[in-house]
């Protein structure tokens, strides 16, 4: 693999290698020395055009973990917010030696933008674009699935038959957009739940079943995953729902809803949660929930992604 | 043209051998680990384990594992990606014991550098053996084989091929004209 | 002033003739003209000659923004394609919502003379959409102005509007309206549907250039005034323009080239070249445009040439400009796109690129269809080349061409400007020596 540019794009062998690497890392999590010396004297940047503490760490740990040099390259503060421009930024990256560079960004299509431009020969990970893709994040909610389905039976399975609904938000997340694709290679069958002014234009082209009414499509799917995607700030007063109050009472996974669902069912949240809106705090806390599982597995994967792209021959990469 | 140098009757004496030796050497079976590298180290490791089992009845039940040196070896630049196979521990641990090492054929001495690499980060043993079923020679590291099946000088443009039932169905150690890169 | 023959050229009517061209007219016609003394001879054995085409949607970029174009590099673009009479767009810095900034253009083009230069008024001071320009001074200056437009931007307050359709009634002039509703369109990056979506772009709605044009098409009923639709993209767009049409509404639309033949799956590959206004469309879409174009529903094709710097694109996709250059493509584009697909013949090609596009300019005296005495603006085109399109087809000053690397057909062998030569042999003639033509024949 050159790039991680999308899921839409990678191979059902590809990603159940991924999910499998993710095994051998996640073990080397529980050893007492978590270090690999895997990656020693690559370079790898974490070049941040958005603030995101959450998905920089879990790419800096994962960097850490295989011995390869971290450089936090972000906008705030930097050169790149008083308008140095991308091809720019990339040629100085490529200048200083990035083997790999992990990019967020706000504009959709920059990571593949860089991956194509030949500005920089670094392995490209795209760690969220827009409202594109989060590739490292799909990947991340697919392995706390297959190991809570599972278990220490995962490797090598897809998910196969499983029932995944994702509620919220839809058209501005880059998280459904990655995990509809992904669970669609796997054999997963999605269903979205939002109100119809979160279903983006087009989705009835997609391998995905579209509601309304939450409470009507939790007792018909009975699905084995509920993911709650988050209510971003800004969206709350650009009228795509009346008001917070309607869209928790109408869409939240609240105490009543979480009883209704199967004790097997797992509940997933990408972070950052608003508690009492998307989700109740009974909810994030339960049993059921892999919220905490979800982090610590996406430093797992993001090893794997790393180890994919950087280990090995680049000529026969590419 | 395959030699073939080792048969299917050669190879169960040497693993019987190499069990007698590990025994002997380690004045029995308490506190040993068998490491099996991936892939054919691992089957010589479980056939090893079972004779030590079937010598020692008193021998532990989970007495061999596998180290996977893909993330320690010092050449992962030079290929394409590979992708890792599983390491699996004894529930015991290694920490004061004494892990044999098992490999298929003991050449440039680079898999185990990285397997005593990987070990490291797994614990601290009281002492690591190695045996291999097969020292062609050409050493490019300071690493000698404790236990040996058989010693099988080659030049390094020669091939040796193990082939082992449980993976591929056969059985012998030929040695021919490498086509490719070496092992 | 040089006489020239041109040899064996055959006509959008298919029949082949000689033409002679003497004193910025054609002179003769017919087969076999001797050669004068000291006539230059065009061998147009093969070549298609057509009337110097006219552009209705130009960005010459000047004054304000010379770094993308000027107005002497904009129009040898014009030439290079064909083009023998541009009309310039008004978002230039300052706008062209003056006599005196309208004057400045056309005083630029006449000097560089590659192309007649006519310039487009705007509707409103600054394209502000606030208040009318001065557009009885523009239709009254030296530069005549008989097109207003606030293209780039819309007219979308609807009493602005109606009062701009029946203000330029006055003087015999047509409003150009970029129909684009603003509140729908808020930050939109590409044609809304499935692939918006899935690229994560910001929709660009169909209606929301349908809407506008449904509106101001009653608006035009209303006021008994002409009105001009720019750069038709959508399907619903041809069947609004084709019911005012049959309604009896004076309305004429135009198709830019890059929307008869680009699709938006192009932008699977977030590259800026392809990002335009309007977006590209629908493969749908461009059926139906090439359907309205064949049933006259659309009258014209207009390049919408759009030049900008390397920088506006190459960069991120949200980041980067709108626009395409089309000039010099948009001959070898409509051939691609309707004349080796049978859809239209050289004569709808006059019409389309020629013809009609000076009549709702109202350029006189420069179209024509080969009558002796008529001004000498002429293009020979060898319709049975076929090439890669390279950046050396380009002529002006920015190389943002959608199509640069694709296998197009056609190529412009000879462009006449009033009698002139201004690319010869497929070569862009040099600045100095057309402009030394153009002052001879301004004396002339």
């Amino acid at each position: 693999m050159r790039h991680l540019l999308s899921t839409r794009d990678l191979l059902r062998d590809d990603a159940i290698a991924l999910l499998d690497i993710a095994e051998d890392m996640s073990e080397v999590q529980n050893r007492e020395v978590k270090k690999l010396p895997t990656l020693r004297g690559k370079t790898v940047v974490n070049l941040f055009f958005e603030d995101s503490t959450r998905t920089r760490t879990s790419f800096e740990v994962a960097a850490k973990r295989l011995s390869a040099d971290v450089i936090n390259f972000s906008a705030k503060g930097s050169s790149v917010s008083k308008g140095e421009s991308l091809k720019d930024t990339a040629q100085t990256l490529a200048a200083m030696g990035a083997d790999g560079v992990v990019i967020r960004h706000s504009a959709s299509g920059a990571p593949q933008v860089l991956a194509q431009s030949g500005w920089i020969d670094a392995g490209v990970v795209n760690a969220g674009d827009g409202t594109h893709e989060h590739p490292t994040q799909a990947l991340l909610d697919a392995f706390t699935m297959r190991r809570r389905i599972h278990g220490d039976a995962a490797r090598g399975r897809d998910l196969e038959g499983v029932s995944v609904m994702i509620v919220g938000d839809v058209l501005h997340s880059r998280v459904a957009r990655s995990n509809l694709w992904l669970l669609e290679t796997l054999g997963a069958h999605v269903t979205f739940v939002a109100p119809a002014t979160l279903v983006p234009v087009g989705a009835s082209t997609w391998p995905v079943d579209i509601r309304y009414d939450l409470d009507a499509a939790l007792a018909e799917v009975r699905p084995d995953v509920v993911m709650m995607l988050r209510i971003q700030q800004e969206r709350m007063n650009a009228a795509f729902f009346p008001t917070t109050r309607e869209y928790a009472r109408q869409w939240g996974l609240d105490d009543e809803r979480l009883l209704a669902l199967r004790p097997d069912s797992i509940v997933m949240h990408p972070g950052p949660m608003n508690r009492g809106l998307e989700i109740s705090s009974r909810a994030a806390d339960s049993a059921q929930s892999t919220v905490i599982e979800q982090v610590a597995n996406g430093v797992s994967i993001r090893m794997a992604v790393l180890y994919s792209l950087l280990s090995g021959d680049r000529e026969a990469r590419s | 043209m395959a030699r073939i140098v080792l048969q299917n009757s050669d190879i169960a004496r040497a693993l019987t051998r190499i069990s007698h030796e590990v025994l002997e050497s380690n004045r029995g079976p308490h506190d040993l680990v068998i490491l099996g590298i991936p892939t054919r180290g691992v089957v010589l490791a479980e056939r090893i384990g079972a004779q030590i089992r079937q010598i020692e009845p008193g021998a532990p039940a989970d007495l061999v594992g596998s180290l996977d040196v893909t993330m320690y070896r010092d050449d992962l630049a030079h290929h394409p990606t590979r992708a890792p196979q599983r390491t699996r521990v004894p529930s015991g641990g290694i920490d004061g014991k004494t892990v044999v090492l098992i490999d298929d054929v003991l050449y440039s001495g680079r898999t185990i550098r990285a397997a005593l690499d990987a070990i490291g980060d797994l614990g601290r043993p009281r002492a690591v053996r190695l045996a291999v079923l097969v020292d062609r020679g050409h050493r490019e590291l300071p690493i000698r084989a404790d236990f040996v099946g058989k010693n099988l000088p080659s030049s390094t443009d020669e091939r040796i091929n193990v082939r082992l039932a449980e993976i591929d169905g056969s059985e012998e150690v030929s040695i021919d004209l490498a086509t490719g890169a070496g092992a | 002033m040089t006489t020239t023959l041109i040899r064996g050229a055959t006509l959008p009517d298919g029949t082949t003739t000689d033409l002679l061209v003497a004193d910025g007219r054609i002179a003769e016609r017919g087969t076999a003209i001797a050669t004068p003394s000291g006539a230059r001879v065009l061998d147009a054995a093969g070549l298609v000659a057509l009337p110097g085409l006219v552009d209705l949607h130009t960005h010459l970029r000047e004054p304000g923004f010379e770094q993308s174009e000027t107005v002497l590099s904009g129009t040898r673009a014009a030439a290079a394609g064909g083009f023998t009479a541009v009309f310039a767009m008004a978002n230039t810095m300052p706008v062209s919502d003056t006599a005196g900034v309208v004057e400045q253009v056309q005083a630029l083009g006449e000097s560089a003379g590659y192309a007649t230069v006519r310039p487009i008024g705007a509707v409103t001071v600054g394209l502000a959409g606030a208040r009318l320009s001065e557009i009885g001074a523009m239709a009254n200056s030296r530069a005549a102005v008989r097109v207003f437009s606030d293209d780039g931007k819309c007219v979308h307050d609807s009493l602005l509007m109606r009062r701009a359709l029946e203000y330029v009634k006055t003087f015999d002039g047509v409003v150009a309206q970029h129909a684009q509703d603003p509140r729908l369109t808020e930050n939109a990056q590409m044609n809304e549907g499935a692939l918006s979506s899935e690229l994560g772009l910001k929709g660009w709605p169909a209606v929301a250039e349908e809407s506008i044009i449904a509106r101001d098409v009653l608006l035009a009923e209303h006021v008994g005034a002409r009105l001009h639709i720019c750069h038709v993209s959508t399907a619903g767009s041809v069947d609004v323009v084709r019911w005012a049409k049959a309604r009896g509404i004076e309305v004429t639309a135009e198709v830019t080239p890059h929307h008869l033949l680009l699709t938006e799956d192009l932008i699977r590959s977030y590259d800026a070249r392809y990002k335009v206004n309007p977006p590209l469309r629908r493969d749908e879409d461009v059926r139906a445009l090439r359907e309205g174009l064949v049933d006259g529903t659309i009258d014209i094709v207009a390049t919408d040439h759009a030049p900008h710097p390397e920088e506006a694109k190459d960069c991120e996709w949200d980041h980067a400009a709108f626009g395409m250059v089309g000039l010099e493509s948009a001959l070898s584009v409509v051939q691609a796109a309707l004349v080796d697909t049978g859809l239209l013949g050289w004569s709808d090609v006059a019409r389309v690129l020629s013809q009609t596009p000076a009549e709702i300019g109202r350029l006189a005296g420069h179209s024509h269809s080969f009558e002796i005495g008529s001004s000498a603006n002429i293009v020979l085109v060898d319709p049975a080349s076929s090439s890669a399109f390279s950046t050396d087809r380009l002529a002006g000053k920015s190389h943002n061409s959608p199509y640069l690397g694709m296998t197009l057909p056609g190529s412009v062998r000879h462009t006449l400007h009033r009698g002139y030569q201004t690319v010869n042999d497929g070569v862009v003639v040099d600045a100095g020596e057309v402009a030394a033509a153009a002052m001879g024949v301004a004396r002339g």
